[in-house]
């Protein structure tokens, strides 16, 4: 063999480099972050803030305010992060109950806001308890199914399902449709993750489908329209339908390289409503385009993807359900969000995860990802 | 099987999990493709349409009005002026409860309830997305106040523009005309493009017919407005090139003497430059102020005006047809000479009557006593009827008809101004079309006087004057003699247009000058008082035509007594020129009811002739 002192200096290089990798997600690990994960969420969030900028006619009100509740968000990511996963197998059922109780108030006696009774007033600051859904309904059904069968039998099946519509209700009742569905969506996605089998899902579908018609007349007139205008958009283009075609000029006109960042003129002269937050992508893909609008896609897409990772990584049953529900809950909310803008799913009010403007929803998902960390980097050290 | 084992096999477990997960991140990946193609769809295959969509969107291309050319009188004096003004407009689609907004917009502007009734009205009447004017010309302080208040009052926006202004307010306003809002009407006689951001339109006198010179032509701007339509900024704009300024043959400071001349009488003056054919006075009295149809005359107001007895609106000097009366027998005495070789043309007996064979009729001399033998200078000097009855019955209408209508008489001068009338110039068949009766020998001899059927324009008989004191060689009468080009200054002057003339030998012309100076300079002369002090030559003739059906002319007193109705007394006429052997002005002079027309109407050409030579010293004289 011949010596080559070219090829072993780049090996060395290499390994240098890989070394530094490694120490930097060693080095979050110690703080129970996970560097994958935390990248893409910053990543999200800043290009989020530039986004926002531009989306409220280049005023700082609304970063400033966003940018705040990203550093409590972050923050309570953070923390979430440095709880063990055990932990939440106890507060799982505790959280559950909570919420169903805070949901219960909100019914009787919960602000009116919109036409919708969503907010609590807790003094300091209002919050949706449907928020708390969101993070105890997969603790929850995951740690019911966690150490049952697999598949699970029907008596557990009954229980999960039990467990999944009461408070899936409560918030359709509300009436909250966009995150009705979103927290039945986590609860559901916990039991497909059980190991359902495909048959008995198949045969919840159709049933879904046969009930169909029943909700349609449980539904409010104005979720009605939205379906109908969803179906088609022409049917009321100033009133209703106004949202997605002035969202669609907003994509289309937005082409393969996009107007350029705050030159977008349907955000900035007003045209295109709610363009801080739920269409805040239409005005995103108008300004970057459909490279830019692929870019963050990418973006969710190795987000979630991680997330997945780290859930078939998960050390016990219930981390994985856990993981792998919240992985895929965000999935989602980012494609019935891009769905929506883009005019192939109806008008649901569900926002771009960390970058559409907004309060209490935001904090929520950092705190999911937060539990993603913690499964991840908790799993390293007990197993060592 | 494994899944039927009670205990948990965790292994097979997590193989189950893996594969769910798999599943998922597989239709995930086909989600985004879905959603990728979509993208796709929207932003490359239809990019095209939605580009378009939202260009739509946000630009409006807004038409720009031309600036309105400025007029001038003939020595640069402004007649019609542009001013900033600023305008209230309320877009009626925008404003959510209008009489809340009108309410509190009372507290900035002071608005009537007639105003706001008037409003309303034309809200009624425009489209819901066009803006309405609200109030007109608001001062500084009110813009100020409301720009502070902005927020309070959606729909509603201030105009800063430019408006038409009339600074010399009365003075020659029916000869300026004014400028009003845009009607359907106006906009089938002008091309409706080029006056689509434009708000007026010239309504009458110059304003009305160099509206094409006056507009401009516009341009356009695209403007990016917001999903509200208030525009933000401009993206793009084609100036609009301003109308031509014009410069009118009126001499300002003359107008006001002819206006001051006539005192309260109701009547006209016009005098015209005879080399020229420049008009350079040219008053209808009453007159009326043109500013309030600029700004939207109220209904009252409007009304007011057009139920004046006064008739303020009314254009005596191109509208107005009188019978001339005396003033029309220098031309008759040209008439004789011209025909049949002046043979007509002889000493002849007035008895102060005149009758006809076979016709029990008596015509009468306004001398009741008659003149007694009266040649051609004489029977103009002291204005003789019964000669013209005469002269009339020997020339015959035809040859009437045939030289009075040389000078101009029974049709339109072709003035460049609008709604010129065009007078009755007798004649047989004129009688049968209008009148649908035969002529009659008598009907000649009232022709002969200027009386019967026979009626002039105060501009007419200025022209016709003008025509006979350059011996034939008449001007076509114009009221502008130059554009000018706004942004070069240049000036396009109008060529004075010369008539086919009038020809007759150099001593038949001199007759009659002669005799016409003799009205003024002969102590028998029938304006003989306004001879006293005059520093140039003038020729002149008087006129007195009779209101009601009496068949006398001049000097009868029952029509000139100061106690029967004015609205009864006769029409005081007066044609003068000035100097005699190179005239200089022309001038018809017309009080309505005044009387008789060398004490009324003479003086006043006399103080307009006066006027013009102290302005212009050497054409006194302008031989010497």
């Amino acid at each position: 063999m011949r010596f080559l002192p070219n090829t072993q200096t780049n090996d060395i290089q290499a390994a240098d480099s890989a070394n530094q990798r490694v120490t930097l997600t060693a080095w979050l690990a110690q703080f129970h972050l996970d560097a994958p994960l935390l990248l893409f969420t910053l990543a999200i969030c800043m290009l989020g803030l530039f986004v926002l900028y531009s989306a409220d006619g280049e005023k700082l009100g609304l970063v400033y305010a966003q940018g705040e509740r990203l550093v409590l968000g972050l923050g309570v990511m953070a923390a979430v992060a440095q709880i063990p996963p055990e932990w939440f197998k106890t507060a799982g059922p505790w959280l559950y109950a909570l919420g169903l109780i805070l949901l219960a108030v909100t019914l009787v006696l919960g602000d009116i806001n919109k036409g919708a009774q969503r907010w609590i007033n807790l003094g300091l600051f209002t919050f949706q308890p449907a928020e708390i859904m969101k993070l105890a309904m997969p603790m929850t059904l995951a740690l019911y199914l966690h150490h049952r069968p697999i598949p699970p039998r029907w008596r557990h099946l009954a229980v999960a399902l039990i467990i999944l519509v009461i408070p899936v209700f409560m918030i359709a009742e509300q009436p909250d449709l966009g995150t009705a569905l979103l927290i039945a969506c986590a609860g559901a996605l916990v039991i497909y993750l059980a190991g359902l089998r495909w048959r008995i899902m198949l045969g919840i579908l159709l049933v879904v489908a046969a009930l169909a018609p029943l909700v349609w007349l449980k539904l409010h007139d104005y979720q009605r329209q939205r379906i109908m205008i969803f179906l088609n958009p022409s049917l009321d283009p100033l009133g209703a339908g106004y949202h997605i075609t002035q969202s669609k000029i907003a994509i289309g006109s937005g082409g393969l390289f996009g107007k350029g960042w705050l030159n977008g003129t349907q955000a900035q002269l007003d045209f295109l409503p709610e363009s801080a937050t739920d269409f805040i992508f239409a005005v995103y893909a108008e300004e970057a385009g459909l490279l830019g609008a692929l870019l963050l896609i990418f973006l969710y897409a190795g987000m979630v993807l991680r997330g997945l990772w780290i859930a078939v990584n998960g050390r016990d049953s219930f981390q994985r359900l856990l993981a792998g529900s919240l992985a895929l809950t965000f999935s989602v909310y980012v494609i019935v969000n891009i769905g929506m803008v883009i005019g192939v799913l109806p008008v649901v009010g569900v926002p771009l995860p960390l970058v559409s403007y907004g309060g209490t929803s935001m904090v929520t998902l950092l705190a999911t990802l937060g539990m993603l960390m913690s499964i991840h980097t908790h799993r390293r050290m007990l197993t060592t | 099987m494994a899944s039927e084992t009670p205990i948990k096999n965790l292994a097979h477990e997590r193989i189950v999990f893996t594969n769910r997960v798999l599943v998922a991140a597989l239709l995930l990946v086909a989600v985004s493709a879905v959603l990728g193609a979509r993208l796709y769809y929207l932003q490359i295959v239809q990019r095209q349409y939605y580009d378009t969509r939202s260009n739509d969107n946000r630009m409006r291309v807004l038409p720009v009005a031309p600036v309105r050319g400025l007029i001038y009188g003939r020595n640069g004096v402004l007649l019609a002026d542009n001013v900033a003004s600023y305008r209230l407009d309320v877009v009626p689609e925008q404003v959510h409860h209008m009489n809340a907004t009108l309410k509190r917009l009372s507290s900035i502007v002071p608005l009537s309830p007639e105003k706001i009734k008037d409003f309303k009205e034309r809200v009624r009447n425009s489209a819901r997305f066009d803006p309405v004017p609200l109030a007109y010309d608001l001062t500084p302080r009110q813009v100020a106040r409301f720009e502070v208040n902005r927020q309070d009052f959606p729909g509603v926006d201030i105009h800063a523009g430019l408006s038409r202004d009339y600074p010399q307010g009365k003075t020659a306003a029916h000869v300026v005309g004014y400028v009003g809002g845009i009607t359907a009407r106006d906009l089938k006689r002008v091309d409706p493009s080029l006056y689509r951001g434009t708000s007026h339109i010239g309504k009458t006198g110059v304003e009305h017919s160099y509206e094409h010179v006056l507009h401009g032509t516009p341009g356009s701007k695209i403007v990016e407005a917001n999903a509200e339509g208030r525009t933000l900024r401009r993206l793009q704009s084609d100036p609009s090139s301003p109308g031509e300024n014009l410069y009118l043959t009126l001499d300002v400071h003359l107008q006001r003497v002819a206006e001051q001349a006539l005192g309260d009488n109701a009547g006209a003056v016009v005098a015209i430059a005879p080399d020229t054919g420049d008009i350079l006075a040219m008053v209808s009295k009453p007159s009326f102020n043109p500013q309030p149809f600029v700004d939207g005359i109220s209904q009252a107001h409007y009304h007011a005006l057009l139920h004046d007895t006064g008739n303020p609106l009314f254009d005596r000097a191109i509208r107005g047809q009188y019978p001339p009366g005396s003033t029309i027998k220098p031309f008759m005495a040209l008439a004789g000479l011209g025909t049949d070789g002046g043979k007509n043309i002889h000493q002849r007996f007035c008895p102060g009557y005149y009758r006809l064979p076979h016709v029990s009729y008596v015509w009468h001399g306004w001398k009741r006593w008659g003149h007694g033998h009266v040649d051609l200078h004489k029977a103009i000097v002291q204005s003789c009827d019964i000669y013209f009855y005469d002269l009339a019955h020997d020339l015959g209408i035809q040859d009437i008809d045939h030289w009075l209508g040389r000078f101009g008489f029974g049709r339109p001068t072709g003035v460049d101004l609008p709604g010129e009338e065009s007078g009755v110039l007798p004649s047989q068949k004129w009688k049968l079309a209008h009148l649908g009766k035969p002529w009659y020998p008598g009907d000649t001899l009232n022709a002969g006087i200027g009386q019967g059927y026979w009626l002039v324009t105060p501009l007419q008989l200025a022209h016709a004057v003008a025509t006979l004191s350059r011996r034939g060689h008449g001007m076509k009468p114009h009221i502008v003699y130059a554009e000018q080009n706004p942004r070069t200054g240049k000036r396009r002057l109008i060529k004075p247009q010369p008539l086919p003339p009038v020809k007759l030998p150099h001593q038949d012309w001199q007759r009659v000058l002669n005799a016409m100076q003799d009205v003024i300079k002969s102590p028998h002369g029938t304006a003989h008082r306004i001879d006293k002090g005059l520093t140039y030559t003038m020729a002149g003739k008087t006129g007195t035509a009779q209101v009601r059906g009496n068949s006398r002319d001049e000097g009868d007193t029952a029509s000139n007594d100061k106690s029967i109705p004015k609205k009864y007394r006769n029409q005081a006429l007066f044609i003068a020129f000035a100097p005699v052997d190179h005239p200089k002005i022309a001038i018809a002079v017309i009080v309505e009811h005044g009387g008789e027309g060398g004490a009324v109407a003479a003086p006043i050409a006399r103080k307009v002739a006066d006027a013009f030579f102290a302005e212009h010293p050497n054409e006194r004289h302008p031989g010497s």
